[in-house]
Formats: C-alpha cells, sequence, structure tokens
C-alpha cells in the first residue's frame, strides 16, 4: 500500500512544480536545448535536403546557433542549387537557391547570374503580389550581395517602391496582391522586407516622405499585438482563408524580419517602444523548444533579427532556478543576458521588493541591490540573512543600466515579477496520540510519537470512544507551518481506506476521530486498522508519510439494512499479472516384476509345449499321410505349409511394426493363396480317406 | 465285488474301478482324437501358467495378459469343436468330412490370432 500513496505523493509535488513553472513566466535565453534540437530536427535523410528552402532553414539556424553545420553537405546540395539557378525561371526557386549558395558558395559559372539578373529584374517588372516582389527583390538583394554582378541595381527602385506600398493597407497590414480583398500580417512583413531590398537597390535615394509613412505604417501594424498576461506579446490573424493562416509564431517571424531588414536600410529610427520588441523576444523565448524545424527556425532567426536590429535590444532577466533552498544555504542567483545568451552592458539588478501572494501590500523587503560577480555573470542576493521563511514569494526585479546611452538602445522592460520558493525542512514535535473516552476526559493512554521514522503503535478502542492525534509544525525559524497536504489514514485489513484531514489551530494539529459517529462511514467494519499520516508541500524539504501502527477497533454488529463496505479493486497484478507456473503430474510408470521373474515364466510357458511335443511322440505320431508319391499334391503340401507360416509371420510383424490397413492388405493377398492350396491338399486328402473307405 | 471291505476302501475301489474302466475305454479312442485332446491340455496349462504369473506379478499389462490367456481358452474350444466334428461316434456330424472341419479349424484360428494380435498391443 506505501509504494502507491508515495506515487501518488510524488506525482502532487510535481504537479506544484510544473503549476509554478507556469506562473514563473521567467523567460530563460536560448540554450543548449535548442542546438541539439536544430541537429536533431535539422537532419537531412540520406545527406540531402527535401527542399533548399529547409536546406536555407537548417544553414541559417545552425549559423545563429554556432552549431557545427557539417550535416548540410555542399557536396550533395550543390548540385541541386546550381540546377536550379541555370534552369528554373520562378523567383522562388533561385530565391532559395541564392539563400543557399550564399552560405555554400557552390561554383556557379559566372555568366549564370548575368542571365539570373536580367530574368529577376524583368520579375519584378511583372510582379503583382507582394510574394512575386519578395522572392524576387529578395533575390536580387543576394546577387548584389554576392558582388557577382557588378553593381547590380534595379532599374525602376522608385516604380517597384510605389506599386509595393499600394497593396498596403491604412491598419498597416499588406494585401497578398491587387486582387486580394483581405489585408494580413504575414504579407505585411514579407512587404517590409521586400521594401528594404528596393531601398537598398535602389541607385538614388528613395523619397524620405514615402520611408517616413511606411513608417507611420510599422507602428500602426504594432498596434495590432496581442499580448498574454506574462508581457509576451505576438502578431496573430484569423484569416477567413485557411489556406493563407500561418500560425502566430510564423506571422509574428515574418513580421520581425521585415521589421529588421526595413530598420537597417532607413535612416532614422523607427518609433516602437521597447517594450513591443521585448515582448516579442519573450514570446518566442518562451515556446521553448518548438516542436517542427519551421518553427524552431523561425524562432531562432526572429531572435537573432531581434538582437540585432536597429529598433531596440531586448534584455532577459532570468534566473537560472526559482527554488532557493534555506537549509542548503543557496544563493538566489539572477541573470541579465540578450535573448541570444550573450552578455549584457553594465547594469545593475535591483530587487524592488518581495511579498507572499496572499499579502500584496506588506512587501517584507523593499530596494535592495543584488551584488554583481563578473566571473559567474551574474548577480546574486544572500537570502539568509534577509531572514525569509519557507514558501512562495513574489521577487520584483528591476533593470538599472548604468550608461544612459544605453537606455536607447536597450529594451529591460521595466519590473520583472518572479515567483521564487524557500524550501527548507519542517520539524514535527510534540506528537501525541491517545484514545479518549467519551467525555474528551479521562485520558486512558497518551503515547508520545515520534514522527521522524515509522513507528509501530498498537491501539485499541471501541464505538464509544475517540481517537485523538496532535502534533505540531514548525520551520527552521520558529514559525508554525500548514502544509498543502495533512491526512491521515485509516487502512482497514479489506484494504477499505478512510482518510481524514488533520485540521489546524495555529501551529497545533489536532484530529480528533469519534467513533461513534464514524461507525456508518466505517461499514461496522471491526478488526485491525493501519494508522498513516502523511505530511506534504511543495517548499517542505522532509515531506513524510509514516505509518505509525495499528489500531484494533471494535464497532457493533451491522443492522440488517446498513451499506456494505464497497468491493475493492483488484489487484491489476493479480488478474493480468502472470499466473503460477503449471507442473505437468505424468502417470507414473507401473511397477515391473523382476526381470528374471517374467523370463522364468515365459520358459514356464515353454514347458506345456514341450509336453504336447512328447505326448504326441508317446502317441507314436506320424506324417504318413504327407503326400510323398505325386509332385503336384506334394508342391501343395508343402505350399499350404508355407502360407500358413507366412500368415504368422505377418502376424508377428503386424505385433511389431505395421498397422492394420497395410497388414489386412497383405493378409488377402496370402489368405487367397492360402485358401487355394489348402482346398487342394484337403481335397486330395478326403479323396483319399473316401478311397479307403469306399475300398 | 467283496462285500466285507468299508465304505472308504469301496469308494476308494470304486473310483479306482471307475478310473479304470475310464482309462480302458480311452486307450480305445482314436489317435487323431487323442492329438486334439494333448493339444487342448497344452493350451489350457498354457492359460494357467499365465494366470499364475498374473496372480504373483500383477494384471499389468493387462490387455496382454488378456490377449495371451484368450489365445489359449481360444484356441482350446476351437480345439474342442474340432474335435466334436472329427469324432465319428457323434453322428450328427456324420456328413461332415474330417478335412473339411480342419480347415475351418484353421481358419477361424488364423481369425482369432488376428484379433489377437491387434489386442496385444
Amino acid at each position: 500500500m506505501r509504494s502507491p500513496m508515495a506515487r501518488n505523493l510524488g506525482f502532487l509535488f510535481v504537479l506544484i512544480s510544473v503549476v509554478a513553472i507556469c506562473e514563473a513566466s521567467v523567460f530563460q535565453p536560448i540554450s543548449e536545448n535548442h542546438r541539439s534540437a536544430a541537429l536533431e530536427f535539422f537532419s537531412p535523410v540520406d545527406g540531402s535536403f527535401t527542399s533548399l528552402e529547409e536546406a536555407y532553414e537548417a544553414l541559417r539556424t545552425f549559423q545563429i546557433l554556432g552549431v557545427e553545420k557539417n550535416t548540410v553537405s555542399s557536396t550533395s546540395t550543390c548540385p541541386l542549387v546550381v540546377k536550379n539557378l541555370q534552369s528554373s525561371s520562378s523567383p522562388q526557386d533561385l530565391f532559395y537557391a541564392l539563400k543557399v549558395n550564399s552560405f555554400l558558395n557552390c561554383k556557379v559559372e559566372a555568366n549564370t547570374f548575368a542571365g539570373i539578373f536580367s530574368k529577376l529584374q524583368a520579375a519584378v517588372k511583372d510582379a503583382s503580389s507582394v510574394l512575386d516582389y519578395y522572392y524576387s527583390v529578395g533575390s536580387l538583394v543576394l546577387i548584389k550581395d554576392k558582388g557577382a554582378e557588378g553593381d547590380a541595381l534595379l532599374v525602376d527602385a522608385d516604380g517597384t517602391f510605389h506599386s509595393i506600398k499600394a497593396l498596403s493597407h491604412s491598419d498597416g497590414r499588406w494585401r497578398l496582391n491587387s486582387k486580394s480583398a483581405e489585408s494580413s500580417i504575414y504579407a505585411a512583413g514579407l512587404a517590409l522586407e521586400a521594401l528594404a531590398g528596393v531601398v537598398s537597390l535602389s541607385s538614388t535615394e528613395i523619397d524620405p516622405s514615402l520611408i517616413g509613412t511606411v513608417k507611420n505604417d510599422v507602428v500602426k501594424l504594432f498596434d495590432s499585438l496581442e499580448k498574454y498576461d506574462d508581457g509576451a506579446s505576438y502578431f496573430n490573424e484569423k484569416l477567413t482563408d485557411a489556406r493563407e493562416d500561418h500560425g502566430p509564431i510564423s506571422t509574428s517571424a515574418s513580421v520581425v524580419r521585415g521589421l529588421a531588414a526595413f530598420a537597417s536600410v532607413s535612416t532614422g529610427k523607427i518609433n516602437l517602444s521597447g517594450d513591443r520588441i521585448l515582448g516579442l523576444a519573450k514570446y518566442f523565448l518562451g515556446i521553448g523548444v518548438p516542436g517542427s524545424a519551421q518553427d524552431l527556425f523561425n524562432q531562432i532567426d526572429s531572435l537573432y533579427n531581434l538582437e540585432n536590429s536597429r529598433v531596440s535590444v531586448p534584455l532577459i532577466l532570468s534566473l537560472p532556478a526559482t527554488v532557493v533552498s534555506l537549509s542548503d544555504k543557496n544563493q538566489l542567483k539572477v541573470k541579465v543576458t540578450t535573448v541570444l545568451g550573450s552578455g549584457a552592458p553594465p547594469l545593475t539588478v535591483k530587487l524592488v521588493q518581495a511579498f507572499q501572494p496572499s499579502s500584496k501590500d506588506t512587501p517584507l523587503i523593499e530596494n535592495k541591490e543584488l551584488k554583481f560577480d563578473s566571473e559567474s555573470n551574474a548577480h546574486s542576493l544572500d537570502v539568509l540573512p534577509l531572514g525569509f521563511d519557507i514558501g512562495k514569494y513574489v521577487f520584483v526585479f528591476r533593470v538599472l543600466l548604468h550608461d544612459s546611452e544605453h537606455k536607447k538602445i536597450y529594451a529591460t522592460g521595466g519590473q520583472t515579477q518572479v515567483p521564487i520558493f524557500f524550501t527548507g525542512s519542517v520539524k514535527a514535535d510534540n506528537a501525541e496520540i491517545a484514545v479518549l473516552d467519551s467525555d474528551l476526559q479521562s485520558t486512558g493512554n497518551k503515547k508520545k510519537l515520534d514522527l521522524s521514522g515509522d513507528t509501530s503503535l498498537s491501539l485499541s478502542a471501541d464505538h464509544l470512544q475517540k481517537l485523538q492525534l496532535t502534533f505540531q509544525l514548525i520551520t527552521t525559524l520558529g514559525h508554525s507551518f500548514k502544509p498543502e497536504q495533512v491526512f491521515l489514514k485509516l487502512t482497514h485489513e479489506t484494504k477499505v481506506e478512510h482518510i481524514f484531514v488533520v485540521g489546524s489551530s495555529g501551529s497545533q494539529f489536532e484530529i480528533v476521530l469519534d467513533f461513534l459517529r464514524l461507525v456508518e462511514k466505517f461499514f461496522y467494519l471491526s478488526g485491525r486498522y493501519n494508522i498513516q499520516l502523511t505530511v506534504g508541500d511543495a517548499v517542505m524539504e522532509n515531506s513524510f508519510h509514516r505509518d505509525l501502527g495499528h489500531l484494533e477497533l471494535d464497532l457493533p454488529k451491522a443492522p440488517e439494512k446498513a451499506t456494505r463496505a464497497p468491493l475493492q479493486p483488484v489487484d491489476p497484478y493479480s488478474r493480468y499479472g502472470p499466473k503460477p507456473e503449471i507442473t505437468h503430474i505424468f502417470r507414473l510408470p507401473e511397477k515391473r516384476p523382476r526381470q528374471e521373474l517374467s523370463l522364468a515364466f515365459l520358459v514356464l510357458t515353454f514347458v506345456p509345449l514341450f509336453g504336447f511335443l512328447l505326448g504326441l511322440l508317446r502317441l507314436g505320431v506320424n506324417l504318413k499321410k504327407f503326400p510323398t508319391s505325386e509332385s503336384s499334391p506334394l508342391v501343395h503340401a508343402v505350399l499350404f505349409h508355407v502360407f500358413l507360416a507366412a500368415i504368422l509371420g505377418w502376424y508377428l510383424l503386424f505385433w511389431l511394426k505395421m498397422d492394420l490397413f497395410t497388414t489386412l492388405k497383405q493378409l488377402g493377398i496370402l489368405g487367397t493363396m492360402l485358401l487355394y492350396f489348402g482346398h487342394r491338399t484337403l481335397s486330395y486328402l478326403a479323396s483319399g480317406s473316401s478311397k479307403q473307405k469306399s475300398a | 465285488m467283496v462285500k466285507s471291505t468299508t465304505t472308504t476302501s469301496s469308494t476308494a475301489k470304486d473310483a479306482q474301478a471307475l478310473f479304470h474302466s475310464l482309462r480302458s475305454s480311452y486307450v480305445a479312442t482314436p489317435t487323431n482324437l487323442k492329438i486334439i485332446d494333448l493339444y487342448v491340455l497344452f493350451a489350457i496349462f498354457t492359460a494357467l501358467i499365465q494366470i499364475c504369473y498374473m496372480a504373483i506379478v500383477g494384471s499389468f499389462p493387462f490387455n496382454s495378459f488378456l490377449s495371451g490367456v484368450l489365445s489359449c481358452v481360444g484356441t482350446a474350444v476351437l480345439a474342442v469343436c474340432l474335435r466334436i466334428q472329427v469324432n465319428k461316434e457323434n453322428k450328427e456330424f456324420k456328413d461332415l468330412a474330417p478335412e473339411r472341419a480342419f480347415a475351418d479349424f484353421v481358419l477361424c484360428n488364423l481369425v482369432l490370432h488376428l484379433v489377437i494380435m491387434n489386442f496385444l498391443g
């Protein structure tokens, strides 16, 4: 019975800690988990990826994460790149081929780029949708970056800028093409990136007022950010056409990419508050390790773009551990890093206040600066002298940048609330158990209990008595402690269980079981009850589950109408577990006599035969009637005896090895022959005797 | 017969006389019938020996014991039948040739022993 209960307890603790983590809203920067996930997701089948898009995503993710890109071999991917560059006319294929090529530097003939360049110029001219612009302009930018085609510039940059801008909507979203009525955020991201490309490809400067309107569009677009309670914010759109719905991760990533690209080419700052950028960063970090390769690429790429964009760099306050053990004298550590985990500029972390969730208005600590340890790059707080008791607290931190210039670049997001658990051991004291008479006065025999280990009490009570259990729970600081779980369990021999919640007043826990009231609940089951006490809490390091002993309960007989105890579930192991092994009992061999005795009797059975033969000699038997004179009767007589012997021989064979059917077949032949020769022989003899008679 | 002899001696003598007359009349029996009698005795004694063995050791394997004994008893019965048919005193079988009776005997024996062999196990 012990182990399932212990398992349940363990499960409860896990549940509590999971809930705690969910509430925590502590965002951890990119870690090793992402690196191993990237290696797992982007593992090509047979050395090559299914598409160049996937290959690009893998290469880009590995580049940002700093993972060795051995898994993407240029020997297997390059042929596809060259093939696409030479033969494909679709801007999308060219775009991804150029993207992969920028990583792998495949051997592409110089004149190939010239052909692509003119193809793309034509594509830009004919483009009608945001996607067309995105791929063709993007490809041109890649060719320019490669420097393969000299100063590759867009012919009519201004016109292209205008025609892309024409697709925009007043709320900052973009229509995918001129025909579609619906505008989307995803398309806005693509359009921003395309516009950035046009700006970088333009030979002359684009009209600043045009860029200014696009900047306004971006700000308007950020008004449609949706927010979570923990400060994370993201873009999500609900389009009527589900095929064009890309999901929040993809949509947010598209906007971030567009924003970063546009911010890098435009002069002047885009007027976005740091909190919004930080919210997006928190959203991407809050995903943890995503479940698919595409999501991982979007997450990593977006975080990289956020960190390197000219808008503002989000700084993330993270805690390696939100559970601090008071008995181990742990320090509370706080790290401030960028989203990809690199170091932050000089700054101070301040504990604004710390309070218990139940009493928000009375902070326990206010305005305490954390010590910075440059070796571990962490800000630490020695919590022991601050007088925290075990329990759950909320800590509010604020990041203060030292350099005022940095305040414009970095987004720290004001105050950060973090739930912190302080754990420690709790002392169970003054435990007493007693069986009382009904008036509660005459204390029969109070027994002291030691709750540090299992005890083996032996109590007895009848239905007029009561069982009283009292104990105290005191923390190391001497305060009373009320755990989440304090249960007393009585288990009858028949496995019927009764669980009681032990109430408390102050530090004193007490439960009185009045058996007179409980007889019905106990199903009038007299006999031996095992007593177990469970005390558990998430912050209690020594949560326990003790066997206290047993209680012999003498209850009155059940009246006829009383409810019976429910049937206890059968242990599944006994039902589905292995059955007892079957032992086969074979028939014992019969008792055999000694061999000598059997052989003696074998010889004895021949004695009558000898007697018979002797008797025949005495009688003077002869073979005078055996035909000798004539040849054919002689042959017949001999054959008659031969076949007789043959049949007897066949009987012997039948007994030794043959089966009935083969024997009968062969016997049929032998029998016919015997019949024939027997008939001839006997008729010859009969004729002889009849002649004698007549003579 | 002497009258003064005691009852016991007279009984003994009677028995003796009876045996004597039986023996003298049996001498007159034809040789072929004597052969059959001898054969019957041989079969019965063989059966008795097997029964003794069964009494001493036990009836396992029972079917083998049964086939052994029944083989002997069946042979004896068939031989008795043959004797009845061959005996010239029996007017009932006057028309039956002894060769025919012998043929019957042989055939019955073959059938009997086929069954016996099958049952022997």
